[in-house]
């Protein structure tokens, strides 16, 4: 085997290999923009959900969530939580709005984040604008 | 050591395992907020202690990546290090940046921390391992480049081998793709699809060319293996690694508002992404049962054979476990997903910087090995933390399963702060997993204090 398959062999496999999947990966990649619009829920990309995202990054609610799966999984997916509360705006928002500021003993607990009315639309418009991506129908079921 | 300036390695090398303590103790914080919710709430939030964990854990692996590359280019180029003083004045900006992340990320809420860095002006953080302000990041890159720069020009000008090379290309990719880490569009969908242009290209791309040149490197000096021999497994390697690794990036496009095609790319090509691991397991083993001579460093002989069987084990295999669409859509984003983020960074990358120091170290102080009690002491630490974290893995996997069944698989699914509280049993033992992991690294740092009977001499 030593001396059938030669050192310049590995090195082209190496140069040939990466350049030909770096290459796939760019055309797959341009695909997948083309296919972007009938599924990322553009449409519903409002200045709201935008400004929601914002606070959502703000607040780094990444570091205990998971949205659509990824992030921490101290505390529930939220991908869908907008479904899982009934589609009911003021029940996520009296949700955030009354978390204890000390916490609950012994539980893990949200922070009292102190959002305006208008910070609090946001956030729930950008919950809401998230859970109509198609994603495959991910999660299983509505519990995420 | 045959070059003055690779003596800039150690400062690395100091602040890689300071910071590396750091993060288990923050660790291990995050691990008892698991089990006893309210555990210095509302001073420490989950949040905070887990970027604290991971952020550290980035840096002190970058850190060690550096200090390796400094350590190890001028050997292989036959040459000075082009600017030691650069490398001495990028690790102090390095450090500082990071300490003052650090330090905001504790003091203030991190609303705030956006707002006086200027987060507005060009928004990226928020997003899981990218949490550091905007200015850090800037920071990073200056940092980067100007260690692409001293380390290239040395590479360029002096003897070039394979194994500096892959390196250079290695840390060239790492510096391109941490680029993206700039780019955070409105859109939720396009932000996921190229945040995992850093995180999985990283990991699963370029940071095991890194891998693969300083594990190499070890290898070459410990058994006197023929250059010729460890190239062309090299070159093979990093082949697979890429070939497979690239398009498995769809691994992670199954659920995130990307086309369905994803599923068969991403899990055909993921499903291959062991191979290069399997590989360079392959290499460890071959080369050292072909070892031309015996090298007194048996505890980094012992780091680079661990390495090269943990990563195999923990990106190789746990990673394997739920790569598959049909299996990730059950497992994505539970405590399956933990535990092998946890094997396979252990596995893989906190392994091989802890190799490079092992072997690096006692030669920085002009020694070929430690004392036989040191050497003795540091292989405890090896096979306490390696055996924890194996554990850690297991009871992880063992939680995820559980979850999984109850929360997305029973006919009754359950809701999950319900099924958390019903499987806190494998959390504490996690939790007492990782003391034991603790007593491993500290032991680590023990063992390469310097010798009492050197210090009477
Ligand atoms: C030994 C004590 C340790 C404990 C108790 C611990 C605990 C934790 C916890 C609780 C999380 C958060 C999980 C969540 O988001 O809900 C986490 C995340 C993480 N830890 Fe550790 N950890 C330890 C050591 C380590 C080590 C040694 C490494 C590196 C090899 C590591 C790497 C990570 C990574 C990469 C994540 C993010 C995982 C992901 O996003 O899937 N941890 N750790
Ligand atoms: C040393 C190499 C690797 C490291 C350090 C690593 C680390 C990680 C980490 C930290 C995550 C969690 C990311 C997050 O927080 O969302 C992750 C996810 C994942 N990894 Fe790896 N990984 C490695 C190699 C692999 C390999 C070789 C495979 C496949 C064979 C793999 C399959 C996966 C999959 C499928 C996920 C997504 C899990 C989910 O859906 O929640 N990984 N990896
Ligand atoms: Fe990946």
């Amino acid at each position: 085997m030593q001396e059938i398959f030669t050192k310049s062999m590995a090195r082209n496999i190496y140069y040939g290999g990466s350049t030909f999947f770096i290459l796939l990966f760019l055309a797959l990649t341009l695909d997948t923009h083309q296919a972007w619009p009938a599924r990322d829920n553009h449409q519903n990309l409002t200045e709201q959900v935008a400004a929601g995202k914002r606070l959502w990054e703000r607040n780094n609610c990444i570091g205990c969530h998971t949205l659509l799966g990824e992030g921490a999984y101290f505390a529930p997916e939220l991908g869908n939580v907008y479904k899982r509360f009934g589609g009911s705006k003021d029940a996520l928002k009296a949700f955030i709005r009354s978390r204890p500021v000390e916490g609950v003993p012994g539980r893990r607990s949200m922070p009292q984040f102190n959002f305006t009315d208008a910070e609090l639309d946001e956030v729930v418009e950008f919950l809401k604008y998230t859970s109509e991506i198609n994603t495959n129908n991910w999660p299983p079921n509505i519990q995420g | 050591m045959q070059y003055q300036s690779q003596s800039v390695a150690k400062l690395y090398f100091i602040a890689a395992i300071g910071l590396f303590l750091a993060q288990i103790l923050f660790g291990l914080i995050m691990g008892l907020q698991y089990v006893m919710g309210d555990f210095l709430f509302p001073e420490i939030p989950f949040n905070v202690a887990r970027m604290v964990h991971t952020n550290t854990l980035i840096v002190w692996l970058l850190m060690g990546f550096m200090g390796a590359s400094y350590y190890l280019v001028p050997e292989e180029s036959q040459r000075e290090l082009y600017s030691p003083k650069l490398a001495v004045l990028m690790f102090w900006t390095f450090l500082i940046a990071a300490a003052l992340t650090v330090v905001g990320y504790l003091a203030v809420p991190y609303a705030t921390l956006a707002q006086i860095t200027g987060n507005d002006l060009l928004p990226t953080m928020g997003r899981e391992f990218l949490e550091q302000p905007t200015i850090t990041k800037i920071g990073i890159v200056i940092v980067a480049l100007a260690f692409l720069f001293n380390i290239g020009m040395t590479v360029l000008s002096g003897r070039k081998t394979v194994v500096t090379i892959v390196l250079l290309t290695g840390l060239l990719g790492l510096a391109v793709f941490f680029l993206f880490s700039f780019y955070n569009p409105d859109n939720l969908v396009k932000d996921k699809y190229y945040w995992w242009w850093v995180v999985h290209l990283w990991v699963e791309g370029v940071w095991e060319l890194i891998l693969a040149s300083i594990l190499a490197f070890v290898l070459i000096k410990t058994t006197g293996i023929d250059r010729e021999v460890v190239e062309k497994w090299l070159y093979i390697i990093i082949a697979m690694t890429l070939i497979t690794g690239i398009i498995g990036t769809g691994h992670h496009f199954y659920w995130i508002g990307t086309p369905e095609y994803w599923q068969w790319w991403g899990s055909i090509f993921s499903a291959l992404e062991p191979i290069p691991f399997f590989m360079l397991t392959l290499f460890a083993f071959n080369v050292i049962n072909k070892r031309k001579r015996e090298h007194p460093n048996k505890a980094a002989v012992l780091w680079a054979m661990g390495t090269a069987v943990m990563a195999f084990l923990g990106a190789g295999v746990w990673g394997f476990l739920h790569t598959l669409a049909p299996v990730n859509y059950y497992t994505h984003g539970t405590q399956i997903t933990a535990a092998h983020g946890h094997m396979a960074f252990y596995g893989a990358y906190v392994m091989v910087v802890l190799t490079i120091i092992s072997y690096a170290v006692p030669l920085m102080r002009g020694q070929e090995a430690k004392s036989n009690a040191k050497q003795v002491m540091e292989m405890w630490s090896f096979w306490l933390m390696t055996i924890s974290i194996v554990f850690i893995t297991l009871f992880l996997t063992g939680a995820g399963i559980l979850q999984v069944y109850l929360q997305r698989y029973s006919d009754a699914p359950q809701a999950f702060m319900m099924v958390q509280e019903k499987i806190s049993l494998f959390y504490w033992m996690r939790e007492f997993t990782g003391l034991v992991f603790l007593v491993g690294a500290i032991l680590f740092v023990l063992s390469f204090l310097p010798d009492k009977k050197a210090q009477r001499a």
